[in-house]
């Protein structure tokens, strides 16, 4: 799996990171306020903070993840694009960006509290914190494992000097910083995997050619490997996004009914997340002034609406490639140590008279996994006539596993198709959305702790000068946070799920708490909590009680007994997410109801819709209005689920 | 903020697209080297891409440069 670089890869590498901190110290001498640290000082163009939105959201993760997808569900993935974020984040410019930039809160945090009280600020500020220090160190663990595994490079160096290179730039700059590199990551991962995704689909024969090779991989899934034997799909099941999912959840990849995709997955978990994370909401509130603030995430959906064409399509054209049978590619298999393939080596030399299938059964339990039963054959036979080399044989018996390692596909397409020079962009790419992650994540997190918690718990009304400071240290904070919890993750892999499983409870039902403040004035601060408390808790219950299909009680859930099972994992954390929202919304509409209001209408001013002026924008240029701007993108959006139905 | 973020990218994107093209040249015909991007020079190729970018984004620095800003600046 390893590449090596050359002299222009290294250079163009250098040549960003030197740009980056290049940006940094240009910022430098801007950052004379808390505000213009930790808030821009609000004052940046539309398609600065747009760009810089989407890119928050498009953390190298993403990209690793949705090839992965890409590969493993096909088209359908395209989902969590047109149907999870166009619609939220249309929602979030035209109905909820008014209040967050017009009550001139610094942060989500503060908006609850000027909404409701200090309470569910501090509990969402308190999870978003842990959330965004934690999300930052898995996705650096990630980097560090990725750049071990491809370049070679020691694990503790890059991890150290990618947090420096942030570290530099952040404290220099602060959030201007952490956006405009955002902005030059957005460029560098387009440009950067744009002639890859090309040159792919040019190699299995353009679109039209991928799609009849995905139709017969439908079909038969087990022929590559993809599936268990046995189970078939309709043939346009990797190539359309609609008709498989209406069909039932046993017609999809993914196993889920349209009902919790579209509910679950488009309404809960995504408003969830577009309209409540402060990461992305954050470089909205940068926004210069209240039409630049609102139609920050409509510039964002034009790109993400576009973007399954350069994160999922890879996935598609992967598994294209490996259905001809010429082309000699494959998704990689997972990494073996050195000590299974001394040991698969000494059974392989020991069965070398015995049976097929028993030869293939020592092989399998050897290794571990599942293998191909042709390519272990012929390994056998091979070597014993003549023992081969160890790399040979490591390299053989590694292309024999049967099990593929998703999250390696994007990789293994930039190995097979740059050349010394693209190589260099392309990774350059992926390097920059690792390192803009840890930005955007320390960036979010720094500002929630100086205004969210430190000026409301421990030293409210101080200078200015000082809350700087604490921006300052805090970024040096957060960064040594994120390598701890990098650590952390590469020691601890179960305890990450764990954590992570959690954070999933705590995000379900954030949505209800939001969209019953800003729309209904009588919720008040006691529902909001206790409802945001209960609905969590609910998450866990249901995760406790249900299971999916072929997952033993346990970790996925089910442990205190298993009262329904989900088709798919996806299944489940759908309709987890939806009892969660419901619990959540009933619960704080319930307790709102029962209890006083503790804020009159005039306090709830610019915090709630029916309290607060309607935002005439007929002096604005129409291309300028939010609501014309996101009439024209659903539109799109519906246009492209038409297209690819 | 005062620094306008074409500046850089278009500084960046000049001396990357710079850089590739001119090893695109120096490297042209080198089968073995592009046979994995199918035979095409692809560094020569999209490196003139990105310099064509890399120059507009430099150029639209240049025009705003005296701007005060948008006229919806507050």
């Amino acid at each position: 799996m390893q590449v090596a670089l050359s002299w222009l890869d290294y250079l163009i590498l250098l040549t960003y990171t030197g740009f980056v901190v290049g940006i940094g110290f240009a910022l430098k001498k801007y950052m004379k306020s808390s505000s213009d640290f930790l808030t821009s000082g609000r004052s940046l163009p539309t398609w600065v903070t747009g760009l810089a939105f989407i890119s928050a959201n498009l953390g190298a993760l993403e990209l690793v993840g949705m090839a992965a997808s890409g590969a493993k569900y096909g088209i359908i993935q395209a989902n969590f694009y047109w149907v999870g974020a166009i619609p939220a984040m249309v929602f979030l410019a035209v109905f909820m960006m008014p209040f967050y930039y017009g009550s001139k809160a610094r942060s989500v945090p503060e908006y609850l509290k000027m909404r409701f009280d200090e309470r569910v600020r501090t509990l969402n500020s308190i999870s978003f914190a842990v959330m965004t220090v934690f999300s930052s160190g898995i996705s650096m663990n990630a980097l560090a494992k990725l750049l071990h595994l491809l370049l070679g490079w020691n694990y503790n160096i890059s991890l150290w000097i990618c947090s420096a290179v942030v570290l530099l730039y952040v404290l220099k700059g602060g959030l201007t910083s952490a956006i405009y590199t955002e902005v030059l990551q957005f460029f560098m991962i387009v440009l950067g995997f744009a002639p890859v995704v090309y040159l792919g689909l040019k190699d299995v024969g353009g679109y039209h050619a991928m799609t009849e090779l995905l139709k017969g991989v439908a079909t038969n899934p087990a022929s590559l490997h993809l599936r268990e034997a046995g189970i078939t799909y309709r043939p346009d099941a990797w190539t359309s996004v609609w008709k498989p999912l209406l069909a039932g959840p046993a017609y999809n990849t993914m196993g889920v009914d349209w009902f919790a995709m579209v509910f679950g997955l488009g309404f809960v978990l995504s408003f969830g997340y577009w309209c409540t994370n402060f990461l992305v909401v954050q470089r909205a509130m940068a926004a210069r002034n209240m039409t630049a603030a609102r139609n920050t995430p409509l510039v964002a959906s034009v790109p993400k609406m576009f973007f399954p064409a350069l994160v999922i399509l890879p996935g598609m054209i992967a598994v294209a490639l490996m259905a001809i049978p010429d082309k000699g590619y494959r998704i990689p298999a997972p990494i073996l140590d050195n000590a299974v393939y001394a040991k698969a080596m000494a059974v392989v030399a020991a069965d070398a008279s015995a049976p097929a299938d028993q030869a293939f059964n020592d092989v399998s339990a050897a290794v571990g996994k599942k293998m191909d039963a042709a390519k272990v054959a012929a390994l056998v036979k091979d070597y014993a006539a003549n023992p081969l080399p160890p790399d040979v044989f490591q390299d053989r018996l590694w292309n024999a596993v049967a099990e593929y390692d998703y999250d390696g596909t994007i990789l293994s397409l930039v190995k097979r198709y740059c050349p010394p020079g693209l190589l260099g962009l392309a990774l350059t790419g992926l390097l920059a959305s690792f390192m803009s992650g840890m930005a955007g994540n320390v960036t979010a997190f720094n500002t929630v702790w100086t205004y969210d918690l430190y000026q409301a718990y421990f030293a409210p009304n101080r200078s200015d000068s000082h809350y700087m400071r604490m921006g300052q240290m805090m970024t040096v904070v957060g960064i040594l946070l994120s390598i701890a919890c990098a650590y952390f993750a590469s020691l601890y892999n179960n305890a990450m799920d764990v954590i992570q499983l959690v954070f999933a409870f705590v995000n379900a039902p954030l949505f209800a708490t939001f969209v019953l403040g800003m729309f209904w004035k009588r919720t008040t601060g006691t529902g909001a909590f206790l409802g945001l408390i209960f609905g969590t808790a609910a998450s866990c219950v249901v995760h406790a009680v249900t299971i999916s299909e072929g997952n033993p009680p346990g970790m996925k859930g089910g442990y205190l007994g298993v009262l329904h099972t989900f088709p798919s994992e996806m299944a489940q954390n759908f309709w987890l997410a939806i009892c969660a929202f419901l619990i959540c919304l009933i619960l704080t509409a319930g307790i709102s109801l029962a209890t006083q209001r503790t804020k009159s209408d005039e306090e709830l001013k610019g915090l709630v819709y029916s309290l607060t002026p309607k935002i005439r924008d007929e002096g604005t240029p129409w291309i300028q209005r939010p609501a014309v701007l996101g009439t024209v993108l659903i539109a799109v959006c519906v246009l492209l689920n038409f297209i690819f139905r | 903020m005062g620094l306008d973020i074409r500046w850089p990218i278009g500084l960046l994107f000049s001396l990357v697209g710079l850089l590739m093209t001119i090893y695109g040249i120096a490297t042209n015909g080198d089968a073995a080297m592009y046979h994995r991007s199918l035979d095409i020079n692809i560094n020569l190729i999209w490196g003139i891409v990105l310099l064509i970018f890399g120059v507009f984004m430099l150029l639209m620095a240049n025009r705003h440069k005296n701007d005060p800003g948008s006229p919806d600046r507050k």
